[in-house]
This record gives C-alpha cells, structure tokens and sequence, in this order.
C-alpha cells in the first residue's frame, strides 16, 4: 500500500503538471478539447490525492510498522480514533492532509463549474493546480509519507525492516478535539486558496463585473467558517488539555491561525462595497491575494521553525520551500496588478464620515491594523535579527496593548455599520437606530459600575456588547414584527421567516451575535483567579464559592496509558455539588506524560482543576485550581458564529421585501406599499 | 473640512494610536534571545535585559524543591545551572533530555531565574533539527486569554 500511496503521488504531480500546461494552452487557443483535458487533469489529481491519502489512512489502520510516519505516530494500541489524527500529527502526513483537503475544494470547484463561467474557468484550473503543484512537491520530493524502514545490504540493494510496534501518538494530540480541530483549521487554510484562484483568474482574464465575486462568496464564507471554528477549537484544546487554564497565549502558531482570518473578515465586509457602490476593487484584490500567502506563511510558521511555538513541528529545511512559494506568488499577483491595474477603476467615491461605506473602510482599517500588528508581533526575532543582529521576541502585553482596543473598536462597528445608510446617514436616522440602544448599553455600564465593576476594559466591553445586542435585536424585531403584521404567525416564527427570506443579512447579524458572545467570554479573563495546594486526603481548598475537597487519589491502568487520578468532590455553601476527576496520564510507548484537566463548566464561570504532580518534600498530591469567570460564552459564541455562517450560505427562501430603518430615500425608492410610516422597505440582499 | 482630510485624520488617529501602544507593550514584553555560550560573554545593562535561553535539559540534574525546580541547561558545550521559579506546573514533555526554552534573567551567582519554562520533547524516534521529523511541545507561559 505504501508503493500505491507513493505511485498516486507521483500520478497526482504529472496530473497536475498537465492541469498547469494544459490550462495555460488551453487559455491562449480556446480549443474546447483542450479546455477539457485540462479540467479533466484537475479532476484527476484531485482523485489521485485522495487515493494517496486513502493509502496511508489504511497503512495506520493495518499497523504497517514498516512505513517510517506509521511508527512514528502510531502504535497497536493506539485507539481506532486517533489513528485517524495520526495522519496529520507529523510533518509529512499534515502536509499531504493539507493537499487532501485542497483537493476537496478543488474537486468542488472543477465540478460546480464545469458547464459554466466559460472563460474564467481555464484561468482558475491553471492556478489551483498551480498551488497543487507545490504542496505535490513537497508530498513527493520533500517530506513524503511512504517511506520505509531498511537497512543497506551487502549485495548493495536495500532490506525492508518491520517493526513490532510504533512509538504511539504523542500525548497531548491523544484528545477528542485533536481529531476534528485540525481538519477544521486546515479546511479554512486550502479553502482560501479558491477565492485566491477566481481573484487572480479574473485580474488576469479582465473578467467583467463583479461576478468573481458573486462566484467566490460562498468558497469564502466555507473558508471562514472553518477558519473561525478551527481556530475556536484549537483554543477549546489548549484550554482543556495543556493544563495552563487558558485558551490564547499569542504563540506564534495560533497568531498564524488569525492572520488570515483577519484578512478573510475584512475581505467579507470590504467585498459588499464592491457589490453595491463599485468600490474598494484594488483593496478587494489585494486582501485575496494576502489573505492567501498569509495561508501559506501560516503553514510554513508551523513547519519551519522559524519561530519557536508550542505547537510546531520540529525545524526542517522545509521553510525555504515556502519562502520561495512565497514569493513566486507575490510577484505574480503583483505582475497580474500592475499589467491589468485599469480593469479596477473604482467607480464611486467616498461621500460621508458617517455612512456605510466609511464603517467598512474603518472596519477593514482596523482589522489590517490587527493583522499588522500579530505579524510583526510574531515575525519580531526574525525581524529585530535582520536589523539589529539581536534576536528580540515580544509578549502578550505587546499584543494585548494593540489588541484589545481594536477589538472593543471592531464591536462598536459591529453595531454601527450594518445600519447606517449607504453614502450619507442623516442626524434623524442615526438618533432612530443608536438613541436607544446606547442608553441601554450605558445603562447596563451603570448598573456594572455600581455592582463594582472596575476593570475599564471589560466595562467598555459590556457596554458594547449591550449596545450590540440591542441593535441586532431591535433590527431582528422590527422586521419579525412586519412580518407578524402580515401573516399572523407568532413573533419567533415571524423572525425565522424574516431570516429565511434573507438570510445574507440575518446570517450576517446571527454571526455577529456570536462574536458579542466570544467578547463577552474574552471580557471574562480580567476577574480570572487562582489557586494552588498540596491535599492531604480530607483537606480542602477554597477558590470562589467553591470548595474542593480530596476524597481520593488511585492508580488507573487503561490499555495505552496508566492514569494518576484525583477523586474531588466541589462543594458550594457546604452541600455537595459534584466530583471532579484530575488526572495525568502516562504513556508506556512514547514515555511521555499528559494532563486531563477536570472542568465544572457553568454560563457564569468555569471550575477548572488541575492535577499537578506531587510535592517533591511531602509527596502529597498538589491541586491547581482556577476560577475563569464566563468562558463558556467563548465556546457558545463560536457555535452562533458558525450558525450564522450556515444561515447566511443558504439561498433566500424566495424574493423579498427587507426592513431597513436607516436606508435614505435618496439612495434606494420607498416602495408605495409600506407598511408603516417609520419604516422604508427595500428588495433584497445587504 | 474636504472629505479625503475627514477620513485621513480618522485613520491618522487609529493608526497613531495603535502604534503608540504597539511600543508601549514593546517595551513591557521585549525579551532576547540568546545561546548559553552568549550569555556567559555578556556585561552590564545587557545582563539585565529579559531574556530567552534555548538548549537539552541535562539527564540526571532535575531537583525538585520547595517553590523552585533546579535543572541543568546545556548547549554548544557549555551548561547553565537554571532555577525555575514560576507558578505554574512544569509542562508535562519537561524531562530528562528534552529541549528546552527558558524565560526570566541571570542572578548575580551565576544562576539562571526562569519564570516560564517551555519544553520540547523530541520523540527518540524523530529526526533532529533539520530533519523531517516532528515533536510536540508545552510551555508554563501563563495564560493572557
């Protein structure tokens, strides 16, 4: 199976090669057949990757110890579940993954439009299997999965060597969320490769209008939706898993995570500028094209060992690979910009501080502003090595300083934008839509202050969050209310009506109910609190309203690991609540240890305990608890987000009539029929 | 005032400010990187800059103690006696062997004070740097988040 793998690999690359030339003659003699040929080469590596992957799924199933990365990775006793983790727990299985799931989408792609979009398709073929290309390179020449153990001969041929057994999956990647976190985070990595194709492609092919646009919407939003849940899980895994009590240290490996994502969001909002006003195409361009290479700088961070992480793998040769792919993709983006800069004229301008499209320039300001910020945050040692000769890092505070205002800035806009007019709000309209609920979120402010909130930071943030959710509700009310006019049905029917009829707009309003819930969690950090003790059996400790006490401490022996598990019972106002199970386990193959955190996860605050070893001196267990106010409203945000993301890619329920308070007559025509005299109706998407 | 100088002024603004805060936290958390063998040739101010050491954990010189961990960091033939005297638990891959990053700064005898220690455990059965091979890692860096 290894010489299967190995052989559709190189299948895969002369596939794509074919794809790449094809393409490019298919492109300058427009022959049909060649069009064809080319696709069908596409198709064909996609294929050809799948079987390859496929092969190595099976050589972990099978406990192939021959395979070099089956050892390394596996072992018999590993569970059938982690086997399936395996695959991307090193670095040559991650990076034919990477080309897995590139081949998904390309696949997709090929199909979807394999009758349509005549003359951009040869153009996005080409460049799709043009990243193809590289990744096959590496999966091939650089850092392949198939190879095997032997030893030289005497006769001067090669002996296959098998081993009994492998050295097991390392510790810490044996959690549930390990097998569904990376598929997620590399899912959003390859998918931006899509809209990356159709933006080159058209820039390239002069493809008219917006409709590269229209087309690459939804491959964006699946890029961004597995982006934003990836990044949510992986957070969710350090939380659970490493033991530390929480979800984000700014380690250059999660910093690459949100470079794209920040990008992608920007390009999400910067792109219904493109839509409705003609503006902001060179930006549009631009943010694709980063938003790509940040994808692949990402992917080279994890890999290169650029920069120390937590979660790299080692450090390999492999980064020049990137840096080259880098760069072949800057200068021929910037090639494709300045010979075709003309087909990006903007066709409006600017016409108000306060309008819609001001909110989208600053949103876009601030996230760039954001990403800037994490880049040169995380590139810093290499930067300051270059310049200076000494290599400097920077920490959180760096991050935190630029980062939390941005992100309280980014709230407010979440609020503001969606209803301001396009072009120019008028003093009435923004009193309409803001008076109330910025009473209400200062309200809120007040009550807080009052009950003793001083952190600024978290009560700004709750201000906001307040003066948010008031915005999206109000907008969700008002037209849930038309429609209950109508059609009689209860006010929460009328409002999933009023999303299914437009589910752009109020998927995009769900989405951003979900990121007020995350900056509520991540307003929780500033009241964290900790506590550390060594347990005598009996002994308690105190943390919060919660006492634990130790009932027990055992010895578990499972079939991959023994586990050293503290029994503790939490007790609040004295009366037993629940038992929590702390514990470390220790690894027989890999002789490596993991910790199992044990959490009481409530809407107001999560108990976190932590099995911390043995006293050196007394030898008794040592307990660290920690006490993470309003986390689990990260985790439900996350879900609302990705809710959101599904509402918003699923087709309006039929042509409809939207509300929308804030829209100037002067821009869109009242229709004769409204309903009621404050409110405007308009047809359609937002 | 003309509209391009309104949305000049706003982005001026947050670009200003962001800025400013990007060097305040610049200076709070800005920490060097240096080999064992540099430290020992460094003087004055630079001794006491925040800094970040790399090298193996020496087999055999783990001590743990009451509210520090003693340990011996080697590399390019020189070793350095390390005392970690962070809060949180050592990282579950900190043993015998493993390749670790050490963040804090030297006493004056001769120690080295690491408030954050991040460990690399390197599978006996990886490729070393700048082979092909993979390894996992945990760190006591507190949580920010």
């Amino acid at each position: 199976m290894d010489v299967f793998g190995s052989f559709a690999l190189i299948l895969a690359f002369v596939c794509a090669a074919y794809a790449i030339v094809g393409g490019i003659a298919a492109i300058l003699t427009r022959h049909p057949l060649l069009i064809k040929s080319a696709r069908q080469a596409g198709i064909a590596t996609c294929a050809l990757i799948f079987l390859a992957t496929g092969s190595l799924v099976y050589l972990f199933f099978s406990d192939n110890f021959s395979v070099a990365y089956v050892v390394a990775h596996s072992n018999r006793d590993l569970a059938t579940f982690y086997k399936i983790a395996a695959l991307w727990s090193g670095q040559e299985g991650s990076l034919l993954f990477w080309s897995c799931l590139l081949a998904v989408y390309v696949f997709s792609v090929l199909i979807t439009y394999r009758n349509k979009n005549g003359e951009l398709m040869p153009y996005v073929g080409v460049v799709m299997a043009s990243v193809q290309i590289f990744f096959l390179t590496l999966n091939n020449f650089v850092a392949s999965p198939f190879k095997v153990l032997g030893t030289p001969a005497a006769n001067g041929t090669f002996d296959l060597v098998a081993r009994a057994d492998g050295n097991g999956l390392t510790p810490l990647l044996q959690y549930p969320e390990m097998v569904i976190h990376p598929p997620n985070l590399y899912s959003g990595y390859t998918g931006f490769t899509i809209p990356f194709a159709f933006a080159l492609a058209a820039l390239l092919a002069r493809y008219p209008g917006e409709k590269w646009i229209h087309l690459t919407r939804k491959w964006t939003m699946i890029a961004w939706c597995f982006q934003t849940s990836g990044i949510l899980l992986g957070a969710h895994w350090a939380y659970a898993v490493l033991g530390w009590g929480g979800y984000w240290g700014w380690d250059p490996v999660e910093n690459a995570s949100l470079l794209p994502w920040l990008t992608g969001t920007a390009f999400l909002h910067s792109v219904i500028m493109q839509e409705k006003r003609g503006m902001m195409k060179v930006w549009n361009v631009w943010l694709v094209f980063i938003t790509f290479m940040l994808c692949i700088l990402g992917t080279m961070l994890t890999r290169s060992g650029v920069v120390s992480s937590v979660h790299a793998f080692a450090q390999s040769s492999i980064g020049t690979w990137f840096v080259g792919f880098l760069t072949v993709i800057f200068l021929v983006c910037f090639s494709a910009y300045l010979y075709n800069r003309d087909y990006l004229k903007s066709e409006n301008q600017l016409d108000s501080v306060v309008s819609r499209e001001s909110s989208f320039l600053f949103n876009n300001l601030i996230l760039l502003v954001s990403c800037v910020a994490v880049l040169s945050g995380t590139l810093f040692p290499v930067f300051s090595e270059w310049i200076s000769g000494s290599r400097i890092s920077v920490g959180a505070p760096f991050f935190n300083k630029v980062n939390i205002p941005i992100g309280l800035l980014l709230l407010f806009l979440t609020g503001v934008g969606p209803l301001l007019a396009w072009r120019k709000t008028s003093l009435d309209s923004l009193k309409r839509n803001f008076g109330w609920p910025a009473i209400t979120g200062v309200f809120a402010g007040a009550i807080a202050f009052a009950f003793g909130f001083r952190e600024f930071y978290a009560l700004v943030c709750l201000i906001l969050c307040v003066f948010v959710a008031t915005t999206i509700g109000r907008e969700f009310y008002r037209g849930a209310r038309v429609i209950r006019s109508r059609s009689g049905a209860s006010l929460v029917a009328s409002a999933v009506d009023l999303t299914m009829r437009n589910t752009r707009r109020y998927g995009g309003y769900i989405v951003h109910v979900g990121m007020v819930l995350i900056f509520i969690g991540l307003a929780g950090t500033a009241f964290n609190r900790d506590a550390q003790k060594e347990m005598q059996l009996g002994s308690t400790l105190q943390i919060g309203p919660y006492k634990l006490l130790l009932q027990s401490y055992d010895q578990k022996p499972e079939k991959n690991y023994t586990a050293e598990r503290m029994i503790v019972e939490v007790l609040q106002d004295n009366k037993p609540l629940m038992m929590l199970y702390p514990e470390r386990r220790f690894f027989q193959t890999s002789e490596q240890s993991g910790t199992m955190v044990a959490i009481y996860s409530t809407l107001r605050e999560d108990l976190y305990v932590v099995y911390a070893g043995q006293s050196p001196e007394t030898q008794l267990p040592v307990v660290h608890a920690y006490l993470n106010p309003l986390v689990k409203f990260i985790w439900l945000g996350g879900a609302v987000v990705v809710l959101g993301t599904l509402v918003a890619l699923l087709p309006n329920r039929r042509a409809v009539l939207v509300l929308s308070g804030a829209q100037q007559p002067a821009v869109v025509q009242p229709l004769t029929h409204a309903l009621t005299p404050s409110v405007t109706l308009r047809e359609g998407h937002d | 005032m003309q509209k391009q100088a309104k949305f000049g002024l706003g982005i001026g603004v947050i670009v200003l400010s962001m800025a400013f805060l990007a060097w305040l936290g610049y200076g709070e958390s800005k920490t060097y990187y240096h080999t064992i063998a540099e430290l020992q040739t460094l003087k004055g101010a630079d001794l006491t800059h925040r800094m970040r050491l790399g090298g193996t954990v020496q087999a055999g010189t783990i001590r743990r103690l009451s509210g520090r961990v003693d340990f011996v960091l080697q590399g390019e033939g020189k070793t350095l006696p390390i005392s970690y005297v962070g809060s949180d638990p050592l990282p579950d891959t900190f043993v015998d062997n493993s390749q670790a990053l050490v963040e804090g700064r030297p006493a004056p005898d001769g120690r080295f004070v690491a408030e954050h220690v991040q460990a690399k455990c390197a599978s006996k059965y990886e490729a070393a740097p700048g082979g092909n091979g993979g390894a996992t890692s945990s760190s006591t860096q507190p949580s920010t988040m």
